[in-house]
């Protein structure tokens, strides 16, 4: 054997050769029957606990859905609704009452949920402008939040079509007469509150112009603590969706009456949005 | 030097040559006129009148592009392809508000995507460029004045330059010939890298030049030569040279070609007249045609099916999106007033809901650009490089003796490999190693020789194979003369009964002494004595010639001395046993043409007896036989048809004693004849010749092998195993070509054999008559008949399934390929087990292959290794160069060069099948992947009222093709087997698969598109089902659209990694990195994108860590999605592989059951192949066997 030969001979077992002669070391399953059933076994063996723990899991919730959006309209207006919400004389009470079915343990989740709501329609969801609801007054940067950045050549802060949309019906539960607290804070993402809303930036020249949105803001409270704010503006994926209104941190019995006095303030009837009040918790002790 | 020179022979005393003799043609009239404007003033370039000609330098350049030209001219090119258009225009709109998406996310992956390819672009041309530089900077001498020659780089060459080229050396331009180191001023040039053929031409100065024999005669050296301009004709030329005031007609046989190499001649001197690219090489050649290969043209196909998609999606989309906009104001109030449709601009306004629609029609093209992979070009690229370094890596395709390994100089057609229908193959030097060897001789009717040619080694070795037990012949004799091979090139002939002098003692010693002496003085060649050696060698016209004369030295008749008249040799004197000088004297040699395929010569020996000494084919030698001179005529016979079935190509060696009177009557008559200048010259010299040579003496056959590379017969049989037809386009001449063909076992006994040759005596009557139209059709006449005929015979033994093979001569190919007879013509070729084409001209080649690749519309390869067949290489769908001893004008020309015809079995049978298999995989795999993203967007925008909001973040949209799911692709492309490539090469059928193109059918392509939909939707609605209404964590927090859109982008990722591992069934480690680690990645980029401020991590800003992460729906509804989507295929492919396994999945099924080295399972899977084997020597072998079995039948 002369050197070369030697050569290419210890070249052919070297891993650098396996890999350039691609006759590296492999393994190479084949669909045999056997192995077909032993993986929907597998699947099998992993998916029946998952799907029990699962089902389990979902009896022990409690799902109260009340929707309000035309019995808080009084008969008289029902035939329109759009000119009864926009009138802003007439008084939006409106109250309505639901049995628990379940024993419901705190904390309780309030949640209201809009149908055909496009949230995630490409104007709105650009109609913002983080950085202003960071950093506050700066008249650049908010020309994302089209069509409502100025007024009165002063800029809005918060801008845009999302802050100025936002959700104003407001939830006052009672059970056997006495109010039930509904806690408002600790609703919204925590890196929201830490990371994009600001501590220093106060809500300024908002809801001031001619045509009126939604809610309107405390301007002494930092947009950092505005939750509801915060929540609204976390647009939603879908058109019909639920956001946090807040928590009761008491437990529920069964057959608790509870009232609700809202404020029906929030206007789906044009685009004949559905509203909707969600009241859930845990059922097991 | 002037005293001393070497006084040499000369073909041209020896043959009836008719050179020099320049006249003024009517041509010569033309000079100075348009077309023929060329003024050269030879060694004075410098001259004032030179320099107003200003001829271009000799510099001459191959690359694409120049530094300056390199971006506007790849930049366009790259946007000529319709995907970078499409991707250019979205990154220009992406800039302006209707982009769904910020544009740097979009602008980076196209940026990325055209610099990759562009910088293969570099490369490639970089190496051009060097290539250049090397051929530009080779020296030569050049006439510097006053008689000095000094080494000059080649392009720095002008126009009228006096060069001196050396022997073996390259002509560096066009040059006329002045003077050479021979008194007569002739050259010997070889022209293989121009027209391929290796025997060398004859080139003669004028006589006015010729005695400038010296450095120093060229100090006063005036002349000028006026010419044609460039042209690309390489075989005419027009000019006049005018010397000491006498004007001289200049032809081609003055002209020296750029490429072309001098021979034999020790130096010659040369007036430079064409340079650079005025030479007519490189007015010659073409531009490479820019090879595409079918997948990739059907690739295209489908992305414009893609685009289709597209632009249909995008206008159900912009419909919608009108309609719901215009909806937004009723009657003057606004519906969704959150979008405030009354202070709005154009892209939203409900009042221009129309227009709106249109601008949504682009954003939607853009935001669903994602159907189509942006990164898929330059994957292919990508992959198909790496391909192609395994391919020249490949240590079995590595020529150890030349030290040569594969060289695939285009990776554009690396999966075309795979789906090769028919080769078309060059002869000489491809299958042929281009030499010549006495191996065996028939003498006195004894068969001598018992060296083993190629064929009967692939026989032997298929009997030995446990399949074909049922013959067994011979068998014993193999082994016993696997001796040493002889050192002697040309010489390979073992029979101690007639070497080392032995003969004398065989009973026919008489005529064995005739029978070689006949070799070592019938021939034309030319001694060189190695005077230190003590060796002759020779140089013949042709290497059979060469074999023979090296044949009778080797048995003791050692030839070494020609001069006109004379012959001398040493023989070995049998009673003495002592070298003994002879010379006989030479009176007339009748040289051999194709018309009478014989030579002899007429010699007079030292006893003073007339001898006329003649060998030839038998076809015509046998009938020229005296009465008595057959005595061994039957036996002969006998020898010679089993030479030729083994191969090898035969010569009948005869004799005759002629007395005085006889000669000096034939000696008038021939003399007459060859000083005749008539038209009939040549008829008149052969009629003479033909009264001459007959009532020969048969002393015997030589049968000399034209040695087939190694391992040729079994490649070719694996080949045809696989399903490849093979043709053989080869200038050789009929007889040649078929024994080459039966030495392959393209062709075998019993085969049927159509030949269209349609010589007949009345056509060649009116060939000789001036009616060259009435010859041309009953010619063409003739041609038709037989192809009628042929497929008469055709259509018959298919019946009975008999191989047939078809044989053309060049001459009527040329009416074959014409337009009416063409379709006719390939019919019956098609219909053929085995096609031979002979003497045809390299354009013929290319037209053949040309013909079959259009006509057939099946995939065509050509392998060839000479400059003739440049055309063939350049016009089939991929060009195999072999990089033998034959230039490189076949190499530089070629998509893949090989060292040896036998590569092109593991070529072909393992890279082609694994590349096709890869890449069709590949290219399916990566419009799944993006049919299945795509859709996610589509189906999103659905819930999202068409409105062009992505439920995606900007970055990860655009790094999916790029990032998470590139690699594993790539990791497919280049790595994936199928089934190693040892059941490959066992299991040749396999390669069916790439040419019936099972892997990449419309079907399997739609199927997985349909996958693609299929996996989107469960993707989507799983998704959005499970997290619409739901609290998303502990804290009661619901979903958000960034969450979805992590979510789903998360589903995706996995479904399609893990849809990657589930369709391939090869997995190195390198697989288990890509398709994990992308998954890994995806986390990783999650994690560290949403850690970033979320002025740049926007959407994405803490997703993972805070919201996805901490909940169990997140996890477990990955988990849920990414089975269900894979449940359909899996369970299709299980059921699949069960019950209707294509053929790599039977070869993978009795892998996996270790049944690859049962033979009787290897048997069962090889019968499934698609196709039945009809030519190589497994067909010959079966057709042998069973023959043999019907004879014992019989019997």
């Amino acid at each position: 054997m002369t050197d070369t030969d030697r050569g290419t001979q210890r070249d052919r077992h070297s891993a650098f050769s396996l890999f350039t002669q691609q006759s590296l070391p492999a393994c190479k399953p084949v669909l045999t029957p056997e192995w077909v059933i032993m993986t929907f076994l597998f699947i099998g063996f992993i998916f029946i606990p998952v799907g029990l723990v699962t089902l389990r899991a979902s009896h022990s919730v409690v799902e109260i859905v009340e929707r309000y959006d035309i019995g808080c309209v009084p008969e008289p207006f029902r035939i329109d609704k759009v000119s009864y919400i926009q009138d802003d004389s007439i008084p939006k009470n409106c109250s309505l009452s639901f049995k628990v079915p379940k024993y419901m343990k705190a904390p309780i989740y309030i949640y209201y949920q809009l149908d055909n709501y496009y949230q995630n329609h490409r104007r709105y969801v650009k109609s913002r402008s983080d950085k202003q609801l960071l950093h506050g007054q700066n008249e650049h940067g908010i020309s994302s939040c089209q069509p409502v950045e100025v007024n009165n050549d002063r800029p809005i802060i918060p801008c845009g079509l999302i802050a100025w949309s936002l959700f104003n019906d407001t939830f006052t539960f009672i059970r056997n007469r006495a109010e039930l607290k509904v806690n408002r804070k600790n609703i919204a993402w925590k890196s929201d509150r830490g990371h994009k809303f600001g501590k220093n930036v106060y809500p300024f020249n908002f809801q001031n112009g001619t045509l009126i949105g939604g809610g309107k803001l405390n301007p002494t409270i930092p947009l950092s603590d505005q939750e509801d704010l915060i929540v609204w503006m976390r647009t939603s994926a879908l058109p019909s969706f639920r956001k946090l209104y807040g928590r009761i941190e008491k437990d529920l019995d069964v057959d608790d009456v509870v009232v609700v006095h809202l404020m029906n303030n929030y206007n789906t009837y044009s685009f004949g949005g559905k509203k909707k009040l969600v009241v859930g918790a845990k059922c097991n002790k | 030097m002037v005293g001393g020179r070497r006084k040499k022979q000369h073909f041209s005393r020896i043959h009836a040559f008719t050179c020099g003799k320049a006249y003024f043609r009517g041509d010569h009239s033309l000079i100075g006129g348009p077309g023929f404007s060329r003024v050269v003033y030879c060694n004075d370039p410098e001259c004032f009148e030179a320099s107003l000609l200003n001829y271009g330098g000799n510099y001459v350049r191959s690359t694409k592009y120049t530094l300056a030209t390199f971006f506007p001219k790849s930049l366009f090119e790259q946007f000529r392809r319709v995907a970078n258009f499409y991707f250019l225009i979205c990154a220009i709109l992406s800039f302006t508000p209707l982009s769904p998406y910020s544009s740097i996310s979009n602008v980076l992956p196209l940026v990325v995507v055209i610099g990759a390819t562009m910088g293969k672009e570099a490369v490639e041309d970089w190496k051009r460029k060097k290539q250049d530089i090397e051929m530009n900077n080779r020296k030569v001498k050049v006439h510097q004045g006053d008689g000095r020659f000094e080494h000059t780089k080649w392009m720095d060459l002008k126009v009228g330059d006096i060069v001196k080229v050396e022997k073996d050396e390259f002509f560096p331009a066009d040059l006329i010939l002045l003077s050479s180191s021979y008194e007569e001023a002739i050259c010997y040039v070889e022209t293989m890298n121009l027209d391929g053929e290796t025997n060398l031409k004859l080139k003669q100065a004028l006589e006015a030049t010729s005695s400038l024999h010296e450095d120093s005669s060229f100090q006063n050296f005036k002349a000028v030569i006026r010419c044609e301009d460039p042209n690309a004709n390489l075989y005419s030329f027009v000019g006049s040279l005018e010397f000491r005031k006498e004007q001289y007609p200049l032809s081609p046989q003055q002209l020296l070609l750029r490429d072309s190499k001098l021979r034999n001649t020790d130096y010659i001197f040369g007036a430079v007249i064409f340079t650079g690219h005025d030479t007519k090489v490189i007015q010659n050649s073409t531009e490479p045609p820019s090879k595409r290969s079918k997948i990739e043209r059907r690739m295209d196909k489908i992305v414009y099916v893609l685009f289709a998609l597209l632009v249909l999606l995008s206008v159900i989309g912009s419909i919608f999106f009108g309609i719901a906009t215009r909806e937004d104001l009723e009657n003057g109030k606004m519906t969704r007033w959150y979008l405030r449709p009354d202070e709005t601009t154009i892209y939203y306004d409900p009042e221009r809901a129309t227009v709106a629609a249109i601008l949504q029609f682009l954003t939607a093209l853009m935001l669903y650009s994602y159907l189509i992979p942006i990164s898929l070009y330059v994957s292919i690229e990508v992959v198909k490089v790496l391909q192609s370094i395994f391919i020249n890596q490949d240590l079995h395709m590595y020529y150890e003796e030349a030290d040569k390994p594969a060289r695939a100089r285009t990776s554009n057609l690396n999966e075309e490999l795979g789906q090769v229908d028919t080769i078309l193959s060059d002869k000489t030097g491809t299958l042929t190693c281009n030499s010549m060897e006495f191996i065996k001789c028939s003498v006195a009717g004894t068969s001598y020789g018992r060296g083993i040619t190629e064929v009967e080694k692939a026989l032997a070795w298929r009997k030995v194979s446990p399949l074909a037990q049922d013959v067994t012949e011979e068998e014993g004799q193999v082994e016993e003369f696997k001796k040493e091979k002889p050192s002697v090139k040309g010489f390979n002939f073992l029979d101690e009964r007639i070497m080392n002098g032995n003969w004398i003692k065989e009973p026919r010693a008489d005529v064995i002494q005739k029978f070689l002496l006949l070799l070592a003085v019938c021939h034309t060649a030319i001694p060189e004595v190695d005077e230190e050696a003590g060796r002759t060698s020779y140089e013949a016209e042709s290497p059979d010639e060469a074999a023979f004369v090296v044949a009778a030295r080797e048995l003791g008749f050692e030839f070494y001395e020609r001069t006109q008249t004379r012959i001398s040799f040493y023989e070995f004197d049998p009673l003495s046993g002592k070298k003994v000088e002879r010379s006989y004297n030479l009176l007339n040699i009748l040289e051999f043409s194709s018309s009478r395929k014989r030579m002899s010569v007429i010699v007079r020996n030292e006893e003073g007896k007339l001898l006329l000494l003649c060998k030839g084919a038998d076809s015509v030698m046998f009938e020229r036989l005296a009465k008595s001179g057959q005595e061994f005529a039957e036996l002969t016979k006998e020898h010679i048809a089993e030479y030729a079935d083994a191969g090898l190509r035969t010569l009948v060696i005869a004799y005759r004693e002629i007395d005085e009177q006889e000669y000096v009557e034939f000696n008038e008559q021939f003399t007459e004849a060859k000083n005749l200048v008539s038209a009939d010259r040549e008829e008149m010299i052969e009629e003479a010749a033909g009264k001459i040579e007959r009532d020969l003496i048969l002393l015997g056959a030589t049968a000399v092998e034209d040695k087939l590379q190694n391992g040729v017969p079994d490649c070719i049989d694996k080949l045809a195993q696989a399903g490849i037809k093979i043709w053989v386009l080869t200038g050789d001449k009929m007889e040649t070509a078929i024994n080459i063909g039966f030495a392959c076992s393209l062709l075998r006994q019993g085969m049927k054999q159509i030949v269209i040759n349609p010589e007949t005596p009345e056509i060649k009557a009116l060939e000789k008559s001036d009616d060259k139209s009435a010859a041309a059709a009953a010619f063409k006449a003739s041609v038709l008949q037989q192809i009628a005929e042929g497929k008469r015979l055709l259509s018959s033994s298919n019946k009975d399934s008999e191989a047939v093979a078809l044989i053309v001569d060049g001459k009527s190919l040329t009416y074959a390929l014409e337009d009416d007879v063409k379709d006719n013509f390939l019919e019956l070729a098609i219909g053929c087990a085995s096609v031979i084409c002979c003497r045809s001209s390299p354009k013929q080649k290319a037209l053949v292959t040309r013909l079959v690749k259009s006509k057939t519309g099946s995939t065509t390869l050509a392998i060839g290794d000479g400059a003739n067949d440049v055309g063939m290489l350049q016009e089939a769908d991929i060009g195999v160069g072999i990089s033998g001893v034959e230039g490189m004008q076949a190499v530089m020309s070629s998509d893949i060069a090989i060292a040896q015809f036998r590569f092109l079995e593991r070529l072909l049978l393992v890279h082609g099948h694994w590349c096709y298999r890869r890449i069709s995989s590949m290219i399916c795999y990566f419009f799944y992947k993006n049919i299945a993203f795509g859709f996610t967007i589509f189906f999103y925008e659905i819930y999202a009222s068409f409105s062009g909001q992505a439920v995606y973040n900007d970055w990860f949209l655009s790094l999916y093709n790029v990032f998470f799911t590139s690699l594993p692709v790539i990791a497919l492309g280049v790595f994936d087997q199928d089934v190693s490539s040892r059941l490959c090469l066992k299991f040749p059928p396999l390669y069916q698969e790439g040419i019936q193109n099972v892997l990449f059918s419309w079907l399997r392509i739609l199927a997985w598109l349909f996958n693609g939909v299929l996996s989107a939707t469960i993707i989507f609605f799983f998704c959005i089902r499970a997290m619409q209404h739901q609290a998303f964590r502990k804290g009661g927090e619901v979903v958000g659209l960034e969450i979805l859109g992590a979510t789903m982008y998360t589903c995706v990722v996995w479904v399609v990694n893990c849809q990657m591992a589930l369709s391939i069934s090869y997995f190195t480690y390198i697989q288990h990195l890509f398709i994990w680690g992308g998954i890994v990645f995806w986390y990783i980029f999650l994690i560290a994108y949403g850690a970033i401020d979320p002025d740049i991590s926007t959407s994405a800003y803490q997703v993972f860590i805070e919201a996805c992460a901490p909940s169990g729906l997140y996890w477990l509804l990955t988990l849920l999605v990414l089975i269900a989507s894979l449940l359909p295929y899996f369970a299709y492919s299980a059921i699949q592989m069960r019950f209707f396994p294509l053929y790599h999945q039977m070869i993978q099924w009795i892998r996996s059951d270790g049944q690859t080295d049962d033979p009787e399972y290897c048997h069962i899977v090889r019968q499934r192949s698609l196709s039945h084997t009809t030519v190589g020597y497994t067909a010959r072998f079966e057709a042998k066997s069973k023959s043999s079995k019907e004879r014992a039948r019989d019997h």
